[in-house]
């Protein structure tokens, strides 16, 4: 929603090497190699079966291991005084208190006694209250419009009758999000400190971001025990990142002028780090924050099937009965919450960017806790209201708006009228693209693949950055996901360049139509926000089960990022190169592909990877829709509570993305570089 | 989905309050922690919880509800963190319950009185397609596997089965019988019926999975297809049953639905323990109760109290010491 930071950071360093020697053994290397590997290919079975399909007897057992370690961190593990289990059922219960509380705030009132037998002692937050509180954040961090939106939005959840799901969801963000944000500036800080833990840091993150959260569920609920706190843990691990590694840049980009500043003035190490460093950083730290928000949001479908409740279960459930009209009502809820905490959040980063306005004058409390002060005023207003006027309190059924089965119709009638165009076009683009790319990628030799993503790896980034493609490659093949891998590159594979052919144009015209811009912007966030899941049902009823329907879903989430980067990075050309090439007689279309595309590139590319990591992102979904690739396998191991399969899987899907990623960064590098 | 367990929930604590009066000298030496019973994500599931949920409540206890995967689940069974599940089918959750109640954590509270059945299915305006349905053999004929086909299948006819974690041999069937047809697995269940109410609209092919108790049979007109009938060798012995070299040349089993929890339950409320083996109802109430919730668009609280209301000599019996 916001410029969203990179999910995984180039680590490459471009080596240097002599120009002249490089130009002329890369024209000769790579047909060279692509000969070669067609002639393997196509003549190699015979010669080398073990490179067709890798050895039964040479595979890794990795998924025994990881099931055997699991058992033995939940069973036998030990610190001498308590268990593993003991720490972490302790961190269940230390999240679990914010949790109730803000829970009891928003939702369930305070209660005493335990489960059906509790009593409610105190009602909570009514919803009035809880509007007119968002509307005053609204008004504190950009003024009017803004307490406006947010109103808007919240106005939404109560008319639409998501209120008491919204409130649930809501509680587990408000947790969620001051966790993730602590934990992770905390993390970052770390690893800007010592640069032996930034080492280790940021592989872990990578994984943490790119293995699926079904892959991990299971060991999660194991530790962590069954319901809200269990979904709020996996929460974290999927929304932390961004924090972390946006600490980790922020941190290195405070000018050295005020770190010396800080010296001179004689801080302690401490001082240094949270007086000087975090707060001049502060406007970089709340784009984490934001970041963490969104993805907390993105969880909420997931969390909700391990106990969390609250709208995404609202959703699985209208859609189980196929009440396309509630799941979307419900699916719209929390895009509605995602926009009024992102603008919120956005507002507060530049905020912080600005200098404070200084300290109102005055001694009494109201005077300077002027927000704080209105806040409390409306809690106890509403709450005397409420008790006077129970519609205060929570919003009278009566009063709720619905579109009922309008949305059930309207795919009926899409259905009805328009299902054999459709067929005939997805008949088309499976039978003769999609079944034959299917086909080529699942008949092609590993070990010739593991080989030339190694030279691609070497010729772009050199000999570490070929060990590392070509040592995750063989992996993905030694413990036997080869096969599955190959769908998932291929379903992926087709679903970015979609993704690409229709973002780019799409943005390309954006950059330069503000009003159209705000408009793509609009649909681009429901996009990012909506849970899949809601569309995938229609889709479904209108292109049947399997790889077609998958693409489609996969394209609606990536092409988010190839729009988003494609504006930003044609934003971002110099309008003073811009103008000279105007002045050098430029035709627009020149201007356009000669200069600012080119110029543009680096973003571009930096929107495809993107673009790649929100497609495999988005393969456990698709799993749903009975696609046989490795989302499939982290589902099946989900449901049979397989830790080690699952992780194995989810271990393949990283490693594709993490050499997609380093391949990727490692060419917008050497792009950037020739540019400037 | 939440605002009826809510509110139901401070009727039941006001319901309690009077049931504790009467019931707690009783219950003395039981635990005063709630029981948490699990609720999933289709309809017959949520009644069935409720109604225990309820239950139980009247007895006297305090009860809590637990939003959990349907698999995911026994993990937190096995653990003590959550105690009862209503509805383990045997069609699905056999490989799962028996691997959780090898563990000695997990006990199976026996049957829940309802009959799962799965088999193919189709509307019935296909028997016009393919005249000898339901008979199983007149899908052998061409021209009716032509009839369920789509280009990508042609001239074979098309199977949407169950997602791949639901099981059910349907692949090993298609062999074992000979049948010119392809299997398409559903990823998830509403994957499944969204391909039928699709399929309905327009009064297209389409042969499927269908399970029940459920809304989908209440809603479409159709019939099982009827394979030889099933029998427990038919799946382990090749030599019985049509085709005498292959297993799984019969119809899918019948089983009952189940009711599992923590093994803990017995002991720290025996009372609950005894109700929830008591419980006990039948295929057509509860095919009855998901058509008010799903087709008519009651509420689960609304339809469970209806039921209570009526029933209340035979959940009385439950409860009874």
């Amino acid at each position: 929603m916001s410029a969203s930071f990179p999910f995984l950071q180039p680590v490459s360093e471009p080596i240097p090497e002599n120009p002249s020697i490089a130009t002329a053994r890369a024209r000769w290397l790579w047909p060279a190699a692509l000969a070669a590997f067609v002639l393997f290919w196509q003549f190699g079975d015979g010669l080398a079966k073990w490179a067709f399909s890798y050895p039964r007897a040479f595979e890794i057992p990795a998924a025994r291991w990881i099931g055997k370690a699991t058992k033995w961190l939940l069973d036998e593990a030990s610190f001498g005084l308590f268990t593993f289990t003991d720490l972490t059922r302790f961190v269940a219960q230390i999240i679990d208190l914010p949790y109730r509380v803000a829970l009891g705030l928003l939702s369930t009132g305070l209660l005493s006694g335990q489960g059906s037998s509790a009593v409610q002692q105190v009602p909570p937050l009514s919803w009035l209250a809880v509007l007119a509180i968002v509307a005053l954040i609204g008004h504190h961090a950009g003024g009017v419009r803004l307490a406006a939106l947010v109103t808007a939005c919240f106005g939404f959840l109560v008319l639409f009758g998501q209120w008491t799901s919204a409130m649930v969801t809501l509680a587990s963000i408000v947790v969620a999000v001051p966790i993730g944000v602590v934990v992770g500036l905390l993390l970052g800080l770390a690893a800007w400190r010592w640069p032996v833990f930034e080492r280790v840091l940021v592989p872990v993150l990578d994984l943490m971001q790119t293995i699926p959260v079904f892959a991990y569920l299971v060991p999660v609920l194991v530790f962590f025990g069954f319901g809200p706190t269990s979904a709020i843990v996996a929460t974290l691990i999927y929304a932390l990142p961004p924090m972390a590694r946006v600490t980790i840049l922020a941190m290195r980009s405070v000018p050295s002028e005020i770190r010396d500043l800080g010296n001179m003035v004689g801080c302690s190490r401490r001082q240094m780090t949270w007086k000087i460093m975090v707060p001049s950083a502060k406007d970089s730290l709340m784009v984490g924050v934001n970041q963490v928000i969104m993805l907390s949001l993105n969880m909420v479908i997931i969390a909700s099937m391990i106990g969390a409740g609250g709208l995404g279960f609202d959703v699985l459930a209208a859609l189980r009965r196929l009440d396309i009209g509630a799941g979307l009502e419900a699916g719209l809820a929390i895009v509605a919450l995602a926009v009024a905490l992102d603008r919120l959040s956005q507002a507060y980063a530049e905020k912080a960017g600005k200098p404070a306005a200084g300290i109102p004058a005055g001694n009494g409390f109201v005077s300077r806790h002027p927000y704080l002060a209105a806040a409390l005023a409306i809690i106890v207003v509403t709450f005397i209201a409420g008790l006077a006027v129970p519609a205060l309190q929570s919003f009278p059924e009566a009063w709720q708006v619905s579109t009922g089965t309008f949305w059930s119709e309207v795919v009926r009638w899409i259905n009805i009228n328009f299902f054999d165009a459709l067929e005939a076009i997805r008949n088309v683009i499976l039978l003769n693209l999609l079944v034959p790319l299917k086909r080529l990628l699942a008949d092609l030799p590993w070990a010739g693949v593991v080989a030339l993503l190694a030279l691609a790896g070497y010729r772009l980034g050199g000999l570490r950055l070929a060990l590392l493609v070509g040592v995750l490659a063989f992996l993905i093949a030694a413990t036997g996901q080869w096969e599955k891998a190959t769908v998932t590159v291929y379903l992926c594979g087709v679903s970015v360049v979609f993704a690409c052919l229709i973002g780019v144009p799409l943005g390309i015209l954006a950059a330069e139509r503000d009003r159209l811009w705000r408009w793509l912007q609009l649909v681009i966030d429901t996009l990012q926000t909506l849970p899949s899941f809601v569309y995938l049902m229609p889709v479904v009823m209108l292109f049947r089960v399997g790889d077609f329907t998958a693409m489609i879903a996969v394209v609606a989430y990536a092409v988010v990022p190839a729009i988003r980067y494609t504006v930003l990075g044609l934003h971002r050309v110099d309008p003073r190169v811009v103008e000279a090439g105007r002045a050098m007689g430029c035709t627009p279309r020149q201007i356009l592909t000669k200069i600012k595309l080119k110029l543009a590139l680096p973003e571009i590319l930096l929107g495809l990877n993107q673009t790649i990591m929100f497609a495999l992102s988005m393969l456990v979904i698709t799993a749903l829709v009975g696609t046989r690739d490795l989302g499939q396998e982290v589902y099946i191991a989900l449901t049979k509570a397989d830790t080690g399969r699952g992780i194995v899987a989810g271990l393949s899907i990283a490693f594709i993305a993490i050499i997609a990623d380093r391949l990727i960064s490692a060419g917008a590098n050497r792009i950037r570089e020739r540019v400037s | 989905m939440f605002q009826p367990i809510r509110l139901s929930g401070m009727l039941a604590a006001t319901l309690c309050l009077s049931a504790a009066l009467t019931m707690a000298p009783a219950r003395a030496q039981e635990s005063t922690d709630p029981i948490k019973l699990t609720l999933h994500d289709w309809t017959g599931q949520l009644i069935t919880t409720e109604i225990m949920g309820e239950v139980l409540k009247k007895a006297g206890y305090s009860v809590e509800y637990v939003q959990a995967d349907y698999l995911a689940q026994f993990a937190g069974l096995e653990t003590g963190d959550l105690h009862v599940a209503m509805e383990m089918w045997e069609t699905t959750g056999r490989d799962a319950m028996d691997a959780a109640t090898a563990t000695g954590k997990v006990e199976n509270f026996g049957e829940t009185g309802m009959q799962a059945k799965e088999e193919w299915w189709y509307p019935d305006y296909m028997k016009e397609k393919c005249p000898g349905l339901p008979n199983w053999e007149a899908l052998k004929s061409e021209a009716c596997a032509e009839a369920f086909s789509i280009p990508e299948t042609a001239p074979k006819g098309r199977y949407l089965g169950g997602p791949v974690t639901w099981g059910g041999f349907d692949d090993e069937r298609v062999e074992a019988l000979d049948l010119p047809f392809e299997v398409i697995h559903a990823g998830t269940d509403a994957a499944l019926f969204a391909e039928l109410e699709s399929a309905y609209q327009r009064q297209a092919p389409i042969l499927l999975w269908i399970y029940a108790p459920h809304w989908a049979p209440a809603k479409y007109k159709g019939e099982w297809v009827e394979f030889p009938p099933y029998s427990k060798e038919c799946y382990t012995d090749p030599a019985v049953g049509v085709n005498p070299d292959a297993a799984y040349d019969c119809g899918k089993p019948f089983g009952p639905i189940w009711k599992v929890g923590w093994s803990g339950v017995k002991d720290k409320w025996p009372g609950a323990y005894a109700a929830i083996k008591a419980f006990n109802i039948n295929n057509d109430e509860m095919g009855a109760m998901i058509t008010k919730v799903d087709l008519d668009g009651k509420k689960v609280s609304e339809v469970v109290a209806e039921w209570m209301a009526a029933n209340e000599p035979r959940w009385s019996g439950w409860i009874k010491k």
